[in-house]
């Protein structure tokens, strides 16, 4: 067990500094970042001094080194575009992204798996049926088409609800939350549901699937044979042994849905971290970039640790078979 | 018997023709296909010529609304720009990224995962640890990324001519890893069969091993990956240019037209943003069907 936790530990350190690896490299050698920061009437002297101030003239490795030492002190730099400290930015826009994610997942986790289940227990009802169809079509709209069409019917048609922006928010500490107010509900509904019908649609055909096939294994059999309810068997058995892959599924889609933020804060103007990095990337503004792919980065790996002990601690197979932990996948 | 007859007697074709969605979904993925080859023909104007574009004609609402004409069928948007034209033209877009991405990720998938597999040792592990990072992180992520960085290093005007095949690059790069897995995994297999160490044996280099030999045997899982792949890489496209980062707007694809509709949806312009809509969901979804069916068909289990 420890020796698992240490060796997964230590991967994922691995991973981090790779992708530290790529953002100090982006961030030190695409543009120069001594160009902009250059006047007309810069001179030679100045450039040399800049360069050596920003320590560019000492080895690679030294310069790496004190990324590392700055990333950790939570110094990310200037981002370019509003001349900010990029860490300032990104503790101003966090917040917002993290609220909108965390309803996000929850919306998709109270559908899917009611959903999931329905359909798994009664695949040739005329619900499922339905349900199943319009998951396809749910899979197949882009998230930005989806939330346009919110916009439209809710917004635009009915004048229902808001349709950009978080409403007003409430300040507590560091943190603005927009859940203390009723226009930061209202505000919050329609981005929510367009970032979580993705993750909705995916977790009901797993729930779906896995239903499908634990209704078939021979415990079940025994169960309806011992005379069991329907309810015991359907809940208590069958729902208890899909939510394994549903746990690691929605862990892992949690990055993605903070990811796919970035489309939705968009469409909605939402002013979370998506937008800044956006825009940081229409104005190619490197430290911004290099800052959020980091921050995402931790995150992810974050995520994913989380996400394998949790299976192990889950699955009792999983502790007393060592080969299975290697997720063949 | 001909190759058109064996085709005929094949199990696949026979799975197709059973499957009534399978063969909506290819008609309609043809119907796509041919109106965005055939468009500067069928097209009645040519949106991407602004010439050809009067600002008098914009936002014209589509034919049978009570201001409509006949002559946009569709509508138009807010430079005059013909909407069924632009939708034609914008699926060519759509369509050219999408199969350079995929074939883009197909060939990188294809050689790094042949090579991890037939090699194996320290270079399958730097591979596929490689894979496993970069599959950690969502599509929409690194093609934004790459696209950023390319951004910072090409100067403004040569990144809007290089557009297609900046989208491309980045498309394709965040998709490379499907093939691989999929590729390492059927080589590992194929080549403790017979006919490798054969072809070892006679003293064939590895490189035509791979290609002549193991190659054809790996290729059944990555047609099905390249399919769904495909619908991947469409809307991947579409996103982009919707984020405003994919190609220009004065050769705008499925995804700009939508980005354009968008910021007339308040004035109540709703086709702009509806018609390219429809279009693209149609096309991700046939694709998306004719993937799934494919997958079943080329699955042995399900034989």
């Amino acid at each position: 067990m420890i020796a698992y936790i240490v060796e997964r530990l230590f991967q994922s350190l691995l991973v981090l500094v790779a992708v530290a690896l790529i953002a100090f490299a982006v961030f030190q050698y695409v543009g120069d970042p001594i160009a902009s920061m250059v006047g007309p009437d810069t001179t030679a002297a100045d450039i040399a001094r800049m360069r050596e101030n920003l320590g560019l003239d000492k080895p690679v490795v030294v310069q790496f080194a004190r990324f590392i030492g700055n990333v950790l002190s939570g110094k990310f730099g200037v981002s370019l575009r509003t001349v900010k400290p990029v860490e300032e930015l990104i503790a101003e826009r966090l917040p917002a992204t993290l609220e909108l994610s965390g309803m996000a997942a929850l919306f998709a986790l109270a559908f899917a798996i009611p959903l999931g289940v329905l359909t798994g227990l009664k695949p040739n009802h005329w619900a499922s049926r339905v349900f199943m169809a319009v998951s396809l079509v749910g899979i197949s709209l882009p998230t930005f088409l989806i939330g346009i069409l919110l916009i439209l019917l809710f917004g635009v048609v009915l004048g229902w609800l808001p349709t950009f922006g978080r409403g007003d928010v409430v300040k507590i500490g560091f943190w603005t939350t927009g859940l203390l107010t009723v226009s930061g509900w209202q505000s919050i509904i329609l981005p929510a549901i367009t970032l979580g019908l993705f993750q909705l649609t995916l977790i009901m055909r797993l729930v779906r699937s896995e239903m499908l096939e634990v209704l078939r294994t021979d415990y079940i059999k025994f169960a309806r044979a011992r005379g069991l309810t329907n309810r015991a068997i359907n809940f208590g058995h069958a729902l208890k042994n899909t939510l394994i892959p549903v746990i690691t599924i929605t862990g892992l889609q949690l990055g993605s849905i903070i990811a796919f933020a970035i489309i939705t804060e968009t469409v909605f103007q939402w002013p979370g971290m998506g937008l800044l990095f956006l825009q940081a990337v229409q104005f190619a503004d490197i430290p911004v970039m290099s800052t959020y792919l980091l921050l995402i980065a931790l995150l992810f790996v974050g995520i994913n640790l989380v996400v394998d002990l949790l299976y192990y601690l889950v699955d009792p197979r999983l502790r007393a078979d060592r080969g299975a932990m290697e997720r063949g996948v | 018997m001909s190759l058109l007859a064996r085709a005929l007697d094949s199990d696949i074709w026979h799975s197709f023709r059973s499957s009534k969605t399978t063969i909506l979904a290819a008609a309609v993925t043809a119907a796509l296909v041919v109106a965005a080859l055939l468009a500067p023909w069928i097209s009645p104007q040519n949106p991407w010529d602004p010439g050809a574009l009067q600002l008098i004609d914009a936002f014209n609402p589509p034919a049978w609304a009570p201001e409509g004409s006949w002559r946009f069928v569709l509508g138009t948007d807010d430079q005059g720009r013909d909407l069924l034209s632009a939708i034609f033209y914008g699926l060519r877009v759509s369509l050219t990224v999408g199969f350079l991405a995929v074939l883009f990720a197909m060939i990188v998938g294809i050689a790094l995962g042949m090579f991890a597999g037939y090699a194996g040792g320290a270079t399958e592990t730097v591979i596929m640890r490689l894979a496993d990072v970069q599959l950690t992180f969502p599509t929409i992520l690194i093609a934004l990324m790459i696209d950023g960085v390319t951004r910072a290093l090409l100067p403004g005007e040569a990144h809007d001519r290089l557009a297609v095949l900046v989208l491309v690059f980045s498309i394709g790069v965040s998709n490379w890893v499907h093939y691989a897995r999929t590729v390492r995994a059927s080589t590992l297999v194929e080549k403790r069969k017979e006919y490798v160490q054969a072809a070892r044996v006679i003293g064939l280099h590895p490189v035509i091993i791979m290609v002549r030999h193991v190659l054809p045997n790996v290729m059944g899982p990555v047609l099905v990956i390249a399919t769904v792949g495909l619908a991947v890489a469409i809307l991947t496209e579409a996103t982009l240019s919707f984020l405003g980062v994919g190609v220009p707007g004065t050769q705008p694809s499925l995804g700009t037209l939508i980005r354009i509709g968008n910021n007339f949806l308040f004035s109540g312009e709703w086709w702009i943003v509806i018609f390219p809509g429809i279009a693209l969901a149609m096309l991700v979804l046939a694709v998306n069907l004719l993937g799934d069916w494919l997958r079943d068909a080329l699955n042995p289990k399900l034989r």
